[in-house]
């Protein structure tokens, strides 16, 4: 296993290089201007300057290259310098990775703007783990059932009604008609005692909700699924036999065995969860990743995006091999030699 | 019992129909149902064996698993062991499991691939028995000795053995709580002929070793009369003969049982060419079974009764009964 997954890794490395010279490539082609949203008024030679200020006069494999240099060697520097307190090199002179619209280190962007992600996202993400798994495994043991057929239109729903809609549907009736919950969650707010961390859990059930039911409706027809081919298998007739409890049944044998696929299915979700919901920060105001994507993608902020973007592909590829791993864990039959 | 002692019914089945009801059209109306055992009625003495045999689809496998109630049967009564089983549910059932056990026909299917061996002999023992856990590892070793499998492999998982040693580790399962009935649904069905007999001396031996009680379910004639005391022989969800089993080889009554017999290969290829019975056709379907007797349109010896008139079941001595209308007269 531990040959396997270094293995995985060294081959990991080629594959994200390639990676990350497409996304440069893509951004490059990309018909965007990082002066265009300057005001009008600023003369064509200035904008010029600007752009050459910006390196945007050089070649396009010397700019990626820069990009490799400032990424993959000074900024992991960086950060071994401010864990360790050591001063290795020039560090005062580091060229970083920075953001063209903000000026400040990319890095320290997305530092900042991931607990929120976080928070909102990866506990939509764990809610909605705990609420498929509770509808998916009743809706296979009592397929065609009642509850069974509300489940399917619960996800059904969930799945093809997008999240813009359900959030502002959330809005109109949560925060408007009803005035239960903030419409706009505010970043800046604190957590110091009970009462604030109650503003805080009332601010994050909303865009929490919101996603929640959208990957709770996925998941849960993984489960369904996953159930209802492992419910007709011989070995469950066994257990049985021999006279196995009901719950046994269902929750040693069959569910063991059905969790096998799922497990894969939400770890490969996981890295979703750092890309942040695009649609969802921007309706609930969540300053989180998502949004400073989308932020990044609008004004042409290219060092930006490319950095985020390279970094969901290094949460996916990782998530990939831990999916590859627990599948070897949960399944005896599959072995990595 | 033609030997003279009168041994003990173990499991009395009467009347037994397994009926399994077919959905159409969009409101999933009933239209019809498939009689999978159709009125089957027959009785198990203690330490036999009882062949069951019939053809693919005959409803064999149905009425192994309806008897041990992994169906719920349409109607009929399953006695085992002097208790009324046809009808209990639940934890009741589940408190006579121990008594009757079932070995199935596919091994690799039949174990959960994620428990090890070790686990899958012992979950009858945990459910069961209140047992400390060293006893209940001695008891699986025990087990695991007495199949003929090597002590090392409990840590194992089931798919990294072959076919027959899967299908010992089924029977150290089916043995865990030593049952006094066991189902043998095919059994060596999946297995290649050297471990076949294997396997089936290991359940001979077993009995032997446990006076064992075998419903023995094959479609192989030859292991059937090399293992079985009785035979019943099915078609089409009924029993259309049992008899002891060297009067049932020896001389068959019913047409069909006449037919199956005739078509067991000889292994002699000097022997004088058999005379086989080809059946024309195919088995009816089980949804719409012939008017009178369900062997009617094959039968070689049919007659204008047989499509009017199921047969009764007749009491031909010596431990014989069959259901065919041209015994009646006899």
């Amino acid at each position: 296993m531990l040959n396997y997954t270094l293995r995985r890794l060294m081959f990991a490395i080629p594959t994200l290089l390639l990676i990350s010279f497409i996304i440069f490539a893509i951004l490059d082609l990309a018909p965007n201007d990082p002066t265009a949203s300057l005001p009008l008024t600023i003369p064509p030679d200035v904008r010029q300057q600007i752009r050459e200020s910006l390196g945007l006069d050089q070649a396009m494999p010397i700019r990626y290259f820069k990009w490799c240099v400032q990424f993959f060697w000074n900024e992991p520097l960086n950060i071994l310098e401010q864990w360790t307190g050591w001063t290795i090199g020039d560090s005062e002179n580091r060229l970083r990775v920075i953001s063209w619209q903000t000026r400040s280190p990319v890095v320290d962007l997305i530092v900042e703007r991931m607990p929120q992600t976080l928070w909102v996202v990866g506990m939509s993400y764990v809610l909605g783990i705990l609420i498929a798994l509770p509808i998916g495994i009743l809706s296979a043991y009592k397929q065609y059932s009642w509850f069974d057929q509300f489940g399917t239109l619960f996800s059904m729903a969930g799945f093809s009604v997008p999240t813009f809609f359900t959030g502002l549907l959330f809005i109109v009736i949560f925060s408007v008609n009803l005035q239960l919950f903030p419409s706009v969650y505010d970043t800046t707010h604190e957590v110091t005692d009970w009462a604030s961390f109650w503003v805080q859990v009332r601010q994050m059930i909303m865009p929490t909700m919101v996603l929640a039911l959208f990957n709770a409706a996925q998941i849960s027809r993984f489960m369904r699924a996953s159930m209802l081919d492992n419910l007709q298998q011989d070995y469950v007739r066994t257990a049985r036999a021999k006279g196995v409890r009901e719950r046994s049944v269902v929750l040693i044998h069959v569910l063991r065995n059905s969790m096998i696929p799922v497990v894969t299915v939400i770890a490969l979700g996981v890295p979703q969860v750092f890309g942040g919901a695009i649609i969802t920060e921007q309706i609930f105001r969540v300053n989180g990743l998502g949004q400073l994507l989308i932020v990044g993608i609008q004004g042409a902020d290219i060092p930006l995006v490319q950095t985020l973007t390279f970094i969901f592909a290094v949460l996916i590829v990782a998530f990939n091999l831990v999916a590859d791993l627990l599948y070897g864990i949960l399944d005896p039959r599959i072995r990595y030699d | 019992m033609a030997d003279g002692q009168d041994p003990r019914k173990l499991v009395e089945v009467s009347g037994l129909k397994m009926h399994f009801p077919i959905y159409a059209g969009i409101l999933r109306k009933q239209v019809g149902t498939v009689k999978a055992v159709d009125d089957v009625t027959f009785d198990i003495y203690e330490g036999e064996t009882l062949g069951l045999v019939g053809e693919s689809g005959c409803g064999k496998s149905t009425a192994g698993r309806a008897i041990l109630r992994l169906y719920d049967p349409t109607s009929g009564s399953i006695v085992i062991d002097g208790k009324e089983i046809a009808h209990l549910e639940g934890e009741a059932l589940r408190n006579l499991r121990p008594t009757m056990q079932m070995i199935f026909q596919d091994p690799q299917a039949s174990l959960n691939p994620r428990m090890t061996v070790g686990s899958i002999i012992a979950e009858p023992l945990l459910e069961h028995h209140a047992m400390k856990p060293k006893d209940r590892r001695a008891r699986v070793l025990e087990l695991m000795d007495a199949v003929g499998l090597n002590r090392e492999f409990a840590s194992r998982y089931p798919h990294e053995f072959s076919g027959g040693q899967r299908q010992r580790i089924g029977i150290a399962r089916a043995l865990a709580l030593n049952p006094k009935f066991i189902v043998c649904d095919e059994p060596i069905a999946a297995l290649d002929v050297s471990i076949q007999a294997q396997v089936v001396n290991l359940l001979e031996d077993l009995q032997e070793q446990f006076g064992l009680t075998y419903l023995f379910i094959s479609h192989d004639l030859s292991m059937v009369r090399h293992l079985a005391t009785r035979v019943a022989v099915m078609y089409l969800g009924k029993i259309v003969e049992l008899a002891p089993r060297d009067a049932l080889y020896a001389d068959p009554k019913h047409p069909y049982t006449q037919a199956l017999l005739s078509a067991v290969p000889n292994p002699d290829p000097d022997s004088v060419p058999q005379n086989r019975i080809i059946l024309n056709g195919d088995v009816p379907s089980p949804t719409n079974p012939p008017k009178g007797c369900n062997f009617c349109t094959r039968c070689p010896k049919v007659m204008d009764i047989c499509r009017e008139k199921d047969p009764a079941w007749l009491d031909l001595g010596q431990g014989r009964y069959a259901a065919c209308h041209l015994l009646e007269d006899a």
